[in-house]
């Protein structure tokens, strides 16, 4: 149960209408306080780091479904990585699917246009989502638009069009940017699965863009053994071995 | 177009191609019936058809500029002269070969009449058994069952779209839900007849007008349609489920908007019809798109056969689509 008094909430939804009518519902009720806005989930996460380090919590956000760039499902996912994550509530206009899995799962959405009656009692039992309600959520926004990573209680975004490769290391998987490497807790297969369109599976443990594979090179990795297929990266000087039964990917790309 | 009269439209691309082809698969039947190889099915087929093919189409003519005048008259009397127009079509040719000696084989004018009629009368069965499948009832309730429906998902956001600018901009609130009544007076009304272009692009800027409160300056609309005679007839409602489609897939799932391209123009006796919406991998709703491009697709074979055609293709970033239909205008007198 949330302290009813102060309240700080977070709206984010693409179409500034809807905003506003939040908004003014909002200003209806006592006690709340609308801290920001944001036109889509990425925004909302940007503006929830920035706060985080002012020291100010945010209680409660009103997430719309769909959005560009980042939707509500993919945003409440990545929320769940703040060491005090926020309650969320979905709003939709008309959705049968995401109906039925909130339904399911027992998860608070409004349905638009909102009723401020209906908004105050999703507000008084607003509560943080469970991992299980959000695991059932998921297929609702299949493919995630980004990483993300929890550091010093910030939730750090990576593109996914930014990942060069993914690399499973033990217990974590590196992500590799141009930029930097980043810790991932999550499964390589189910990383294969999910973007299987955009990488491809190079070796047993690295997953590598295909838009930042340059081309094939067949290499000595020492003077011993005999030489090795590995595919050259844009913007990274490491290569990466191609393991023997993936070696067909070379020829179908040579053709 | 649609008909009410029993009569096969004699004018009509599609029906000119099925005579052909039942004629010719007659003719074939024919000749392998009369022949013990292949050899002589091959010549059979040749002889019979240096006579069938010129008659079948003097034929053809005969029907195509009568077409007027047996519409007018009923399907009894319009059998009756289409068996006069076949006799009278078979003569002459058989007159004009007879001219010459060197067409030996020439069949007496009897049996290319027999021929001919009974021919005839298959195709004439044909269509009979054709309109039954898609009687004026049956086509009605189809185009009824196809009717374009809105997404939901524009409702409710235009609803609240417009409440949100109920308190403080009460004049647009207004404006809006009068846009919004006059779509969904389309939208529910009983949508079989063709209507002018004019009516439908008016419809369409009604519903852009209604989307634009939502997405503001991220949606875009070009309008190509200059040299449009605003009297062309259309099916109703096959331009605003493809903008609805477009703004759906192609806008609003771009951070920063997009530009929709409608164009419009005629080509001898066509009408193009070219959406472009921005195109983007990450739309997750492909079935949606389908579904209203199949419900048109059918709409305009049931309006206009095979002399209606729409493609859709995907190139780059833009997504387009492309409807070609036959150019009716409105008449003047009404």
């Amino acid at each position: 149960m949330v302290n009813y008094a102060n309240l700080n909430i977070l709206i984010a939804d693409d179409e500034a209408p809807a905003r506003n009518r939040l908004r003014t519902l909002l200003g209806d009720i006592e006690n709340i306080r609308v801290v920001a806005e944001a036109k889509n989930g990425r925004e909302l996460l940007d503006i929830i780091n920035r706060s985080q380090s002012e020291q100010t919590s945010t209680d409660i956000v009103l997430l719309d479904i769909r959005m560009p760039e980042m939707d509500g499902i993919e945003t409440a996912q990545h929320l769940q990585k703040l060491p005090k994550p926020p309650a969320v509530i979905f709003t939709t206009a008309y959705d049968t699917y995401a109906i039925k899995a909130f339904d399911m799962n027992a998860v608070d959405y409004l349905l638009k246009p909102i009723r401020i009656e209906r908004l105050q009692t999703a507000l008084q039992k607003a509560r943080v989502l469970l991992p299980n309600q959000l695991e059932a959520l998921a297929p609702l926004s299949p493919k995630r638009s980004h990483l993300s990573i929890s550091e010093r209680g910030r939730i750090l975004l990576v593109p996914i069009s930014d990942v060069i490769y993914l690399r499973a290391e033990l217990k974590y998987i590196t992500v590799r940017t141009a930029e930097r490497e980043y810790l991932i807790e999550e499964s390589l297969a189910h990383l294969e699965q999910e973007f299987s369109n955009l990488f491809t599976r190079l070796h047993r443990n690295c997953l590598a863009a295909n838009a930042y594979i340059l081309g094939y090179e067949k290499r000595n990795q020492d003077e011993h053994a005999e030489k090795q297929w590995v595919a050259l990266l844009k913007h990274v000087p490491e290569t990466i071995t191609v393991s023997r039964r993936q070696q067909h990917l070379i020829r179908q790309n040579m053709l | 177009m649609r008909k009410t009269s029993r009569l096969p439209n004699l004018r009509n691309l599609g029906v000119a191609l099925r005579i052909l082809i039942i004629a010719n698969a007659a003719l074939m039947l024919g000749a392998f019936v009369l022949s013990d190889g292949i050899e002589t099915f091959l010549y059979q087929l040749t002889s019979i058809s240096t006579f069938a093919q010129p008659t079948l189409l003097v034929c053809l003519f005969l029907l195509y500029s009568c077409y007027n005048f047996l519409n007018k008259t009923s399907y009894r009397q319009a059998i009756a002269f289409i068996f006069i127009l076949i006799t009278l079509g078979t003569t002459a040719v058989h007159g004009f070969f007879s001219q010459f000696w060197i067409f030996s084989d020439l069949p007496s004018l009897p049996r290319m009449l027999v021929y001919a009629w009974i021919i005839g009368a298959i195709i004439l069965y044909y269509f009979n058994l054709h309109h039954r499948a898609y009687s004026p009832a049956i086509t009605e309730a189809r185009l009824q069952a196809l009717q374009a429906r809105i997404r939901p998902h524009f409702l409710f956001n235009s609803l609240n779209a417009v409440l949100s600018l109920i308190r403080d901009q009460p004049k647009q609130a207004e404006t809006a839900l009068e846009d919004m009544a006059d779509l969904f007076r389309v939208l529910m009304a009983e949508n079989r007849e063709l209507v002018p272009i004019a009516q439908e692009i008016a419809l369409c800027r009604q519903y852009l007008a209604l989307e634009k409160l939502r997405l503001d300056e991220r949606l875009n609309v070009e309008w190509l349609i200059d040299d449009v005679p605003p009297d062309i007839l259309i099916p109703p409602l096959l331009l605003q489920p493809l903008i609805e489609n477009a703004v759906y897939h192609g806008i609003e799932p771009l951070i920063g908007g997009g530009t929709i391209t409608v164009q419009v123009y005629t080509k001898r006796n066509e009408v193009h019809l070219i959406l472009k919406n921005p195109y983007t991998a990450q739309s997750k709703h492909h079935n949606g798109n389908n579904m209203a491009l199949k419900n048109i697709k059918e709409r305009l074979t049931l309006h206009f056969d095979l002399e209606a055609s729409l493609k859709s293709k995907q190139v780059n970033d833009t997504y387009e689509v492309h409807i070609t239909l036959p150019n009716q205008q409105q008449k003047t007198n009404g």
